[in-house]
């Protein structure tokens, strides 16, 4: 009886109110058939075209100056802004972030807030969290729509399920920009990130392939199954050792647990006797999974890291053969150094891709900090900023 | 116009059944907090230069309360039976994938898909409630353990979003009725219909007999294995719809959508948060209702507000916490009197 | 170590089938790695279980007496995060940060169980609220992510080992735990570990004998939490600094306790049973990775063998109850 009304009542409503929507109108980009498009590829993440381009960008010399590679881009398509221009400054920038729950993002949002903080045209800067849920950043993304932005940075928390909102968001002429993880879109103004996981993965496999004796074997540590940039960075490294001699004993998952990491590299010394070179998707367990190594008594093997302070140290304080494949969190700069470019109406490239360097043997000592905490990034490019390095202790 | 009716309803209906108790129950208890909240989150963010109630304030609170309170509602009608669900995090992902991939971005396959992943939703709700009463595994271990098989077929076969929901479906997501999204008229529809369901019929309040004591409930002759397994499979059907809402607004399905935003313990915070017992027997949705409101409202004042991140969870600890106390505060003040 | 057959049936129900299957998983791991063949093997087997030993048995005191701790997880990344900070790496600080830490653990185990308590809160509520609190207060306090360093020195626990003649490198974390499940076996067949247990079973029966029903509640929380601090101590030296490190640890000990025959909602099981259930499930996932089974269906595994050891459980129970009916009325419980 009470539902049968309330049915009945609502469609009433309905059709008495007439019905609002806040859904982007269908302009044919690949919003939602770019999603189907991933499921279908779902398995099989290796992308030969982008694998090769990728691999090209890294010897690609980028525009730009070279003391700055976070206002660097390689081969930019530059497009023109003037429509989105707004002389004069009294910039309100708003910005979207998907989650704070990791260092990475922790070092990214810290330096990204310093930027801010060196251009007075910036008079309010409001983030909204999104605490890695999807369906709040929709609402997130939703709300600036309500609060005058002069412009709008997003940082997806999923490349899929966040491309309806934030076309909705680009109906509204407000810049968007997106970066990190991108969106089945084409309508942000521009889309910022390092050349990208192939790179990356291809940087540690080919380290490996050149250090490890032919049969050697190497043992493979990832995260989790999923995240597409991860899934890129074994994928590459996947190719490589295919091509290679090398022997990939185990890949395995460590939920990014240094306990659980430590307890599988231990597991694999005592099933296989001797591992000859590790590859990581991802560094932040790679001291424990060192670690393994030393508690068992045995020479620790080419190693592949990240641009951490901790795995840095050890680098240099064991003597290690490793080389840190970045993803440098210094890219969390451009996205206002970008917003501001296209609010004084100057060009900026559809995709800006920023170089992503390695640390190596090498480079070691200059990234090699001794007083920052031991899981700060290296490659963040604030050294030089105003506050440093008080806001990232 | 409609929802006001209902709520009109709702709670002339709550009152009438409690006319004889004093009148500081749970749930008015709840709404109280709900308008002190709202008057001194109005006041901090009014200092803070801005406006919390305009209209898209409005729309934030509203818009957050969808999804929790979906999965509240039917985690409110398990409480009541004394029992309690982990799994629905988990649930609400595979529902969004089985609707996105039934779907497969054709109009034509809105309705099997929905259908499809409310089945699923059910049979897994069957499993829990079967589980329970015929294996006499506690609630808490028999829900964790279908939530831990869940987790891994997940994670055996997606990688990531999958499926694709047609644009026709996104309208649910994406829609308002005035101000109101349809997803929250969804949400309070389907708050009414438990509501109905516990209050106004023998099944609901068998509900009722079997979470205040199991053991009375069976010697009156209730049907106490039936009753607790209909709960299982009403809250996992709530669940199931979260899931498919959820689909319409990502316009895909994801696998970790549920557990990403930690729906198991948040609905179960929510229902405590509403008045509804935890050992069951008392309770209902109104107050749930209630409690997701709050919890809707606090985050939006903590963006407004832009508060840390890492602050907001251990308001929400405090709020807990307070809250269930003062509710056994109330009941044991009524106990000595 | 613990043969079933050194065990006298004096102990309580649900103990014997739990140490069967362990014992049987102990063997299988022979079978499936060279590495087991010796002595090293399962010493290194015990290391790794140790934490969930520790807050397996902590979870015990409180699920015994008729309780759930949710917070442990959260207590233990709160730990191990506080040494890091306060310790940054220097040795001097090692010894005072210890001691805070056991200290702040019994002091989150006291809150809990004194709102439980005198609140009257369940425990499933001030347990997910504190879960919450420390969760968000930690990173609050560090903003966001993990700072400082632990020292060599706190990490000897959970890393290095006495040198033992016989045996080789004895590590720290065995010989805690095994101290620890000593201590705790000892103190649950005196006086005050007993009436713990009868707290579970029937509260106002030992509230009418006289028993203080509210103290030895919050004594089962305050173990649960220091124990809790010991398994931070051993995982934060074992491993090093992590946001991650207790991630889900609350869930894994109240399934190992469950997996030791253990009755939620108190009053049946036996502490030994209990710290059994942690050392079968970590010796299943090692049998497990072993054997090469997919990670993603660890999770499923978990969850068939919790429901069936439960149900195997209660309806054992239930048939026993049922051919000696009428003996002892088995108290409601919902």
């Amino acid at each position: 009886m009470n539902r049968k009304w309330s049915v009945v009542a609502v469609a009433g409503l309905l059709a008495m109110a007439g019905c609002s929507s806040d859904l982007p109108a269908d302009t044919g980009t690949p919003g939602t058939t770019g999603a189907a498009k991933d499921a279908g590829a779902k398995s099989e993440f290796f992308d030969q075209a982008r694998y090769e381009r990728q691999l090209k960008f890294r010897s690609t010399t980028p525009e730009g100056p070279a003391d700055k590679p976070w206002e660097q881009m390689i081969s930019p398509e530059l497009v023109d802004t003037a429509k989105y221009a707004k002389p004069g400054g009294g910039y309100h920038l708003c910005f979207s972030n998907a989650s704070v729950d990791n260092p990475w993002r922790q070092v990214g949002f810290k330096t990204m807030q310093e930027e801010v903080k060196l251009h007075p045209e910036i008079t309010k800067f409001t983030v909204l969290d999104a605490e890695a849920k999807d369906d709040k950043q929709i609402s997130d993304v939703q709300s600036f729509a309500s609060q005058g932005c002069s412009a709008l940075i997003v940082s997806p928390n999923t490349t899929a399920t966040l491309t309806p909102a934030i076309e909705a968001a680009c109906k509204t002429n407000v810049p968007v920009i997106v970066f990190d993880r991108g969106v089945n879109s084409t309508c942000p103004v521009t889309f910022i990130h390092p050349i990208g996981g192939f790179a990356f993965g291809a940087d540690g496999a080919e380290f490996l392939k050149e250090k490890v004796k032919p049969g050697g074997k190497v043992l493979a540590l990832r995260i989790l199954p999923g995240v597409d940039v991860l899934e890129q960075r074994w994928a590459a490294a996947n190719e490589i050792f295919a091509g290679s001699e090398l022997k990939v004993v185990g890949v395995e998952f460590t939920d990014g647990d240094a306990a659980k990491t430590k307890t599988i590299v231990g597991d694999y010394l005592q099933r296989e006797g001797q591992i000859d070179g590790v590859w990581m998707d991802a560094g932040a367990t790679a001291v424990a999974a060192v670690e393994a190594f030393q508690d068992a008594g045995v020479p620790i093997p080419a190693f592949v890291g990240e641009d951490q302070q901790d795995f840095l140290r050890l680098w240099a304080d064991e003597k290690m053969t490793a080389v840190a494949p970045t993803y440098p969190t210094y890219q969390w700069r451009t996205p206002v150094i970008a917003a501001l470019k296209i609010l004084n109406g100057r060009q900026v490239p559809k995709e800006w891709v920023l170089p992503q360097p390695k640390v190596t043997q090498d480079t070691l000592q200059d990234f090699l900090k001794q007083d920052m905490p031991p899981l700060h990034y290296a490659m963040c490019g604030c050294e030089s900023m105003p506050g440093y390095p008080a806001p990232w202790k | 116009m409609s929802v006001v009716h209902e709520k009109i309803e709702l709670t002339t209906g709550a009152t009438r059944r409690r006319a004889r108790r004093i009148s500081l129950t749970p749930t008015v208890t709840v709404y109280l907090a709900l308008v002190a909240l709202l008057v001194a989150g109005s006041v901090l963010v009014g200092l803070n230069g801005g406006v919390l109630l305009d209209q898209g304030g409005i729309l934030n609170i509203l818009t957050r309360s969808t999804v929790l309170g979906l999965v509240a509602v039917g985690q409110t009608i398990v409480i009541i039976t004394g029992s309690l669900d982990l799994s629905v995090a988990y649930l609400v992902g595979l529902c969004s994938l089985v609707a996105a991939q039934t779907m497969a971005g054709s109009d034509g396959m809105i309705v099997p898909g929905v259908l499809l992943a409310l089945g699923v939703a059910a049979v897994v709700g069957l499993v829990n409630g079967l589980v329970v009463t015929v294996l006499k595994v506690n609630a808490f271990i028999a829900t964790l353990g279908v939530a831990l098989i869940l987790r891994g077929y997940l994670e055996q076969n997606y990688t990531g979003p999958a499926g694709s929901v047609p644009r026709a479906f996104q309208h649910l997501g994406f829609d308002r009725v005035g101000p109101i999204p349809i997803g929250v008229l969804l949400m309070l529809l389907v708050a009414a219909a438990a509501w109905f369901y516990l209050k106004r019929t023998r099944p609901g309040y068998h509900t009722y007999a079997v979470g205040g004591d199991v053991d009375v409930a069976r010697l009156s002759g209730v049907r106490t294995g039936r009753t607790i397994v209909t709960a299982h499979v009403l809250c996992a059907v709530a669940a199931g719809l979260a899931g498919v809402f959820l689909a319409s607004r990502l316009g895909s399905g994801a696998p970790y959508v549920g557990t990403d935003a930690g729906y198991d313990l948040e609905s179960i915070a929510a229902v405590v948060l509403g008045g509804t017992a935890l050992a069951g027997g008392r309770g209902g949705v109104v107050g749930t209702i209630g409690g997701v409101l709050i919890l809707a409202t606090l985050d939006t004042i903590f963006d407004d507000l832009a508060v840390d991140p890492f602050f907001k969870d251990v308001v929400r600890g405090i709020v807990l916490i307070v809250a269930v106390a003062l509710y056994a505060r109330r009941k044991l003040t009524r106990r000595s009197a | 170590m613990n043969a079933p057959t050194t065990w006298r049936p004096r102990l309580a129900d649900g103990t014997a089938p739990v140490l069967a299957v362990l014992a049987v998983l102990l063997v299988a791991l022979a079978f499936a790695g060279p590495a087991y063949a010796e002595p090293a093997g399962y010493l290194a087997l015990l290391k790794r279980a140790a934490p969930l030993v520790l807050l397996a048995i902590g979870q015990y005191f409180v699920i015994v007496s008729g309780g759930f701790d949710l917070s442990v997880g959260s207590l233990v990344t709160a730990e191990v995060v506080i040494a890091a900070r306060l310790i940054e790496g220097d040795d001097a600080n090692t010894v005072w940060v210890i001691a805070l830490l056991l200290g702040f653990g019994l002091l989150v185990g006291l809150v809990n169980g004194l709102v439980t308590t005198k609140l009257l809160v369940p425990s499933f509520i001030v347990t997910l609220g504190m879960l919450l609190i420390l969760d968000g207060a930690v990173f609050l306090w560090t903003g966001g992510a993990p700072r400082g360093a632990l020292s060599p020195s706190f990490r000897v626990f959970g890393r290095g080992g006495v040198d033992l003649p016989v045996l080789g490198l004895l590590p720290w974390s065995v010989v805690i735990l095994l101290a620890v499940l000593v201590a705790a076996v000892l103190f649950m067949r005196g006086g005050t570990g007993r009436t713990l247990v009868a707290v579970g079973d029937n509260e106002d029966a030992v509230r009418l004998a006289g028993g203080r029903v509210d103290r030895l509640k919050v004594l089962a929380f305050a173990l649960s939490g220091l124990l809790a601090a010991l398994a931070a101590i051993l995982l934060g030296g074992f491993a090093g600094v992590s946001a991650q490190v207790g991630q889900g640890l609350e869930f894994r000990a109240i399934t190992a306790v469950v997996l030791g025959g253990v009755l939620l909602g108190g009053g049946r099981g036996s502490v030994v049973a209990a710290a059994a259930g942690a050392l079968t499930l970590e010796s299943l996932f090692s049998l497990l990775n072993l054997l090469g089974v997919a990670g993603a269906l660890e999770s499923a595994v978990q969850g068939v063998i919790i429901i069936a050891a439960v149900a195997y459980a209660s309806l054992g129970v239930t048939a026993r109850l049922k051919s000696r009916a009428a003996r002892t009325p088995e108290p409601a419980r919902p």
